[in-house]
């Protein structure tokens, strides 16, 4: 079971409270965009194996979306932030490379 | 003017545990900016109440504030109070960004009460009841089952749970059903 924690009402929020929204930090392509870039923000996904980050909303309780960095393989949560952001705080990269060495930025499409 | 009434008209489960539908009870959703003093007045000046922190509810009897979200706070009213509460929202508010919504009729209110109400609602909710991490005054937005709740716990320790009203005779039902099968006794009282 998963639990993340809501930045927003700062609780420990359990996954079926929850909503997953997909992949953090995609760059939004829209008009005045190529087909390429269009088509890639609509279908193309990083799905990596380890640290991924992702959009969670708090469905169930302040209906908030906010964020995630976690290992798809070992399902670890590293942290969750707020969403007003374009790409995940310090805090984040430190508690990611304390456990992930060699994790090189990655999976941030 | 119609005759108002409340989603269970007052219906009651006894027991060790007591199920009561609170009856008609005056709800305003109010989103609007925290940071604002004249928001946070208008909420204490209508509620009786001190401004709520993040995850708490101020309530005594029929009034009180509670924390939804971080730009949202239910304000109870007695059910005659709506109308009058809405026009000094407006007034107070007036040239700010906010929202202001009478969702009395749209919600219901059940108060859980007896020796083991904090259990009832554990058995029921996704959430941390242990009397270590919930407190009176502290304020819980999850579900129940199958749908969606929010509820505090009072000084008494009596549970009041807000659902809405399309559900109460199923948040009723379930509730009654987890007070009628007794406590677990996980949580020592
Ligand atoms: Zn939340």
């Amino acid at each position: 079971m998963l639990v993340l924690h809501c930045p927003y009402c700062g609780v420990d929020v359990d996954e079926t409270d929850l909503h997953g929204g997909g992949e953090a930090h995609l760059t939004r392509h829209g008009p005045g965009s190529s087909d390429d870039e269009f088509h890639d923000y609509l279908f193309q996904r990083a799905n990596p194996k380890g640290v991924h980050f992702e959009r969670w909303r708090h469905v169930y309780g302040c209906g908030k979306y906010f964020h995630a960095a976690r290992c798809t393989m070992t399902l670890e949560v590293f942290g969750t932030y707020s969403a007003q952001t374009l790409e995940p705080p310090q805090e984040i990269k430190d508690a990611i490379m304390a456990k992930r060495p060699d994790w090189t930025g990655g999976a941030k499409s | 003017m119609s005759n108002a009434v409340s989603a269970l008209n007052g219906l009651t489960a006894a027991g060790d545990v007591t199920v009561k539908e609170a009856g008609l009870r005056g709800m305003i959703t109010l989103r609007g900016d925290f940071s604002s003093r004249k928001f946070k007045n208008i909420c204490t000046e209508l509620s009786g109440m001190g401004f709520p922190e993040q995850g708490k509810a101020n309530c005594d009897g029929d009034r009180g504030l509670c924390w939804m979200s971080p730009d949202e706070i239910l304000l109870l009213v007695a059910h005659d109070d709506v109308a009058e509460s809405l026009t000094k929202i407006e007034k107070a508010l007036k040239g700010q960004h906010y929202l202001a919504a009478n969702v009395s009729d749209a919600r219901a209110q059940i108060s859980v009460s007896g020796p083991f109400a904090r259990e009832v609602i554990a058995k029921l909710a996704p959430a941390d009841l242990h009397p270590d991490h919930f407190q009176p005054g502290d304020f819980r937005r999850t579900r129940l089952g199958q749908v969606a709740a929010a509820f505090w716990l009072t000084e008494t320790g009596a549970i009041e749970i807000i659902c809405f009203r399309s559900v109460a005779d199923y948040t009723f039902r379930l509730l009654a059903a987890s007070a009628k099968a007794g406590p677990v006794g996980y949580f020592t009282v």
